[in-house]
């Protein structure tokens, strides 16, 4: 077997599996929910900008590895309290479009105030 | 009192932009009440550095003398919260907190009470400020006035909390429906702002419990700036800052504090006097800003 032989099958592996995917995905992209990590870092959230499509159901996986935390996304009236060892989860339904802020709403310390991101739902 | 003595008032606080409100609520048939009057001070922030207020160590002190040259003293002062600037080290804490405290204790005026803010108590649910201050929440009468103090701040998550909320409830039960209630918190107990955290998560239940009041008025700070609001027919007033004040909820992308205005030092901070007026049988509130000085 040649080297330009392995490619090419190789290439057609990928390009027939892709040639599949088209239906199979958009059937999983319909009913699956996308989980989103989401850490609450003294004093910051990582990621800080969390981009959703309009009408797409997400799931917050949150977690705060130093000391008890919120996120409070009021505009979705969606929040949790995240305690360190546990994870949180959120489950909802961007149903409108624009910029959102979330925030911690648990006072955590001396940057607490400065701690929020952005939900972007377009 | 009088306009003159309001605008007097005005000049010697120097800030600008103080509230006189006039005529707590009252009705008839309830205990008479004597007119008199308390400043509340709000969000001092002691320990707080930075551009946002280039004078921080000198604005306290400066709202305190204005206070003592009032023409007439207060029956008492308030400072509503957030008397120091948090910080994570429980010694620079209580050594603001001390540092406060000798500060407030220029105020002729003998009796000062005070409540906490998130930045004095949520870090360690009001430890350093009860060895300082005494009680986070608690109850006095005066003139015919009862007042209730609420902690909206000790429990990191501004709950006001199960123990509390009924502690609030059995003081209720020994007022008359009719009785003059004024009630010190230090976050608002409506939501306001929740983008902001500008709320109290229960405090929609702290108001059911104050709704079959009828003449029921809430002073808190938090936001550093005025705003009135009417939740049914209680009426809740914020109080400007003496540090920095905030921007207009959502008129900004961030709560972040206004820029200092050279050409306007303290320009947005300032205090309240609020008198309560024995006007039966007819109380309306009356708050208005006072014109410029």
């Amino acid at each position: 077997m040649t080297l330009a032989s392995k490619t090419r099958r190789d290439l057609l592996v990928a390009t027939g599996a892709a040639a599949l995917a088209p239906a199979a995905l958009l059937a999983v992209a319909a009913t699956a929910e996308r989980v989103i990590p989401v850490v609450a870092k003294k004093f910051e959230f990582v990621p800080k900008e969390i981009r959703v499509r309009r009408g797409e159901t997400v799931i917050l996986q949150l977690s705060a590895p130093e000391v008890p935390m919120g996120f409070n996304l009021a505009d979705f009236r969606q929040r949790v309290d995240i305690v360190p060892g546990k994870t949180a989860t959120l489950r909802f339904t961007a149903d409108k479009a624009g910029s959102f802020v979330f925030l911690c709403d648990v006072f955590c310390g001396t940057g607490h105030e400065d701690m929020s991101g952005t939900l972007v739902v377009a | 009192m009088s306009d003159l003595d309001r605008r007097h008032f005005l000049q010697l606080a120097g800030f600008g932009g103080a509230v006189f409100l006039s005529g707590l609520p009252g009705a008839a048939g309830a205990e008479a009440v004597s007119d008199f009057f308390f400043v509340q001070l709000s969000d001092t922030h002691w320990g707080f550095e930075g551009p946002p207020n280039p004078d921080a160590r000198g604005t306290l002190p400066k709202a305190i003398a204005a206070v003592n040259a009032l023409p007439r003293p207060p029956d008492f002062v308030i400072f509503t919260g957030d008397l120091t600037h948090t910080t994570d080290d429980p010694a620079e804490r209580r050594r603001r907190m001390a540092e406060f405290k000798d500060i407030a204790a220029r105020l002729e005026v003998k009796d000062v009470r005070f409540i906490p803010g998130e930045h004095d108590a949520a870090l360690d649910a009001g430890k350093a400020f009860k060895e300082h201050f005494g009680a986070v929440n608690y109850t006095f009468d005066h003139k015919g006035v009862h007042f209730i103090v609420l902690d909206n701040v000790s429990d990191p998550g501004a709950q006001i909390g199960e123990a509390q909320l009924a502690w609030l409830a059995a003081d209720l039960k020994g007022q008359a429906k009719d009785a003059r209630i004024v009630v010190f918190a230090h976050r608002p107990l409506f939501d306001l702002y929740p983008q902001w955290d500008w709320a109290t998560r229960d405090g929609a239940r702290a108001v059911d419990l104050l709704m079959p009041y009828a003449n029921v008025t809430v002073f808190y700070g938090h936001i550093h700036q005025e705003h009135h609001q009417m939740t049914g027919h209680i009426a809740h007033h914020s109080a400007k800052s003496l540090i920095f004040p905030l921007p207009v909820a959502g008129s900004q992308p961030k709560r972040s504090p206004l820029p200092w205005d050279a050409a306007a030092p303290y320009r947005g901070l300032g205090f309240r006097e609020i008198a309560a007026q024995a006007k039966a049988p007819d109380y309306v509130i009356s708050e208005r800003d006072l014109p410029k000085a």
